[in-house]
């Protein structure tokens, strides 16, 4: 199990090194010069050379990375073009906010889409069943920023429940939640139901119900407790997606997180919070992989390791 | 005779028989009971006309083609032009889905907008399952170190969800429709390239590539004529799963402000034009995401509808 996770911890690495190597070329696939760039369009062309030979622009495109890389160990992610701060306090005060609204879409999505699969796999072909697989495939079809708008249409504009736009309590977070969670829930809601038809069927399930157990016993001690096992994969996924999702949401929402920064930064042509961000979404995505990993290894014992 | 269900397990086994153990055809049937072979195709076309979700899918995907070839001919208004005196009407016979607040009519855009998504996604996903299909098939065939390699970069852009993806490549090659089709192909890459690699590990191995590898046949004529064939099936399950998943992102992009720039009437970019009349005027939001919905829907129901007839194997439950 150690060496198991170790090697997938190393595996991680190139991906990384990928990753950064993408997002480090962005600053110089974009058209124009970087050092223009940083010094804006009324810079002489001396001041141009000045910060071209200050940012290092002047050598090699390898050497260029290493030190970027480097800087990027020691937490130095540059400066915002538009702000004149650090990027890494820019992303700092954005972090919270995404983590808080991708945690409560997570939650809502499992919560749901779980209960509702577990339901509709019990009771199979029932009119529970059939509704709530179309409302999980309208789920999944829904454009999410439309679904945002609407739900923000009716429970804020028509209903006044909730305030529109901005981060603040637990009422600025329902909507930007649900909104986000709403794809997660309908896929984790089908494969808890599938993965729930498939146990039902298990000869244990079959036992424990001739040595006399109630159903309620059966279904929340034997069949869910090993459905969940895909589930939770899904859910892992779908946690790393709700990460790129939230681009979207929090731009619905005007929602001051990671992804909102994200779009306001490519708009202004902000680079280095543009590269930041795009790297903490990717990095975050790949930790949560990793970890899902490793929670599926520790719950299901069938799994080789590969370690022989 | 119960042997003479379509499909059936028994009927396979027969056709496979050796001729010793298969009674004599006049004896055991009589011609009109002779059903005609059947391929692989015309079984899974009856399975798919069977399958009462696949065909409303497969009839609307149909229908949206149609309005986006003949929406020149059927729009009422013109999509673009200014009309500020009929601003923020709503909807009305004399415009059925309201105006914007150019005065446009919503109603025709979205019927010129049908064959904006129809486009980016369907060159969108062609993108990504060329290129997909390629290092999947080299990357399956040839194995070794260039299956690595490949593998190793495929599970790279894995590692950025596909949506940041397609946003990195935007930001560098600028926002615009045509950028928004690479963007989308560059995302739907990984996914053609790994089935296209699932599929190659386990066909060559089948006993008709080695019969085609022993008559001469090379490494290309084995990829192009035999392997690529066989994997039709899947591939065709998986392009329209993604057309719907191209056409959200496109349209997702374009709501960010990444893709389509105005006055083009794109599904999404109206959305974003919305979003400030969402207040006194929620029908110019409200519309164009119906048309993304009802798009994505039907090519999901004719994509699951499809896996479902091309191979029943893989069907849930």
């Amino acid at each position: 199990m150690t060496r198991y996770f170790i090697r997938r911890l190393l595996f991680i690495i190139p991906t990384l090194l990928g990753v950064s190597i993408i997002v480090f070329l962005i600053r110089y696939l974009i058209p124009g010069d970087p050092a223009r760039l940083v010094a804006g369009p009324d810079a002489t062309l001396q001041d141009v050379e000045i910060i071209r030979a200050e940012y290092g622009l002047d050598r090699p495109l390898p050497v260029q990375y290493v030190s970027w890389l480097g800087n990027l160990m020691h937490g130095d992610l540059g400066r915002s073009t538009r702000m004149h701060r650090p990027v890494t306090e820019e992303l700092g005060r954005a972090i919270p906010a995404t983590i808080e609204l991708t945690l409560a879409a997570i939650v809502i999505a499992v919560l749901v889409g779980m209960g509702a699969g577990i339901i509709a796999g019990v009771r199979r072909n029932s009119i529970f069943d059939y509704s709530s697989m179309v409302v999980a495939l309208l789920g999944v079809c829904t454009p999410p920023f439309w679904l945002g708008l609407m739900l923000m249409l009716v429970f804020a504009v028509k209903l006044d429940l909730f305030p529109t736009v901005g981060r603040g309590g637990v009422d600025h977070l329902i909507l930007p939640a649900v909104t986000l969670g709403v794809q997660a829930m309908a896929i984790i809601a089908r494969v808890t139901r599938s993965s729930m038809l498939e146990v039902l069927n298990m000869d244990y399930i079959r036992t424990a119900y001739a040595k006399g157990l109630t159903a309620h016993a059966v279904i929340i001690r034997h069949a869910v407790k090993n459905a969940f096992i895909p589930v939770i994969t899904v859910i892992g996924l779908e946690f790393g997606y709700l990460l790129a999702g939230a681009v979207v949401t929090e731009t619905v929402f005007a929602y001051p997180g990671l992804g909102w920064l994200l779009v306001q930064s490519i708009a202004f042509r902000d680079y280095p919070v543009v590269q930041g961000a795009l790297l903490l979404l990717a990095f975050q995505f790949a930790f949560v992989n990793l970890l899902v990993d490793v929670i599926y290894g520790f719950l299901d014992p069938r799994i080789s390791y590969g370690t022989q | 005779m119960a042997s003479l269900i379509p499909g059936s397990l028994t009927e396979h086994n027969k056709e496979l028989g050796s001729k010793a153990d298969r009674p004599p055809i006049s004896q055991a049937l009589t011609p009109d009971q002779i059903r005609k072979p059947r391929s692989l195709w015309s079984d899974a076309w009856s399975r798919l006309l069977r399958n009462p979700a696949a065909v409303t899918g497969g009839l609307i995907v149909i229908l949206l083609i149609v309005v986006s070839i003949a929406a020149p001919y059927i729009a009422p208004y013109d999509p673009i032009a200014l009309n500020l005196g009929d601003s923020l009407a709503p909807p009305s016979l004399k415009h059925l889905a309201g105006t914007d607040v150019h005065g446009r009519d919503i109603f025709s855009r979205i019927l010129y907008g049908t064959g904006i998504s129809l486009r980016i996604g369907f060159l969108g996903m062609s993108l990504g399952c060329l290129l997909g299909v390629t290092l999947g098939v080299v990357s399956g065939y040839y194995g070794g170190w260039l299956d690595m390699l490949i593998m190793r970069l495929v599970d790279i852009q894995l590692a950025f969800p596909g949506l940041l993806l397609a946003i990195c490549v935007v930001t560098i090659i600028g926002p615009g429709l045509d950028n928004v089709i690479v963007a989308v192909g560059i995302f739907s890459i990984p996914g053609f390239a790994r089935v296209m690699r699932g599929q190659m590990l386990s066909l060559k191995e089948q006993d008709y590539i080695l019969a085609a590898r022993m008559i001469g046949a090379n490494d290309r004529r084995i990829m192009i004529q035999h392997l690529l064939p066989n994997s039709l099936a899947p591939l065709l399950v998986l392009a329209s799963l993604r057309i719907a998943t191209a056409i959200i992102a496109a349209a997702t992009l374009s709501f960010l402000g990444l893709g389509a720039q105005p006055p083009i009437p794109e599904w999404g970019a109206m959305l974003t034009d919305g979003r400030q009349y969402l207040a006194i005027a929620p029908y110019v939001a409200t519309t164009p995401g119906v048309a993304i919905l009802i798009t994505v829907l039907s090519f999901n129901l004719l994509g699951d509808g499809l896996r479902d007839a091309l191979d029943p194997r893989l069907r849930v439950d």
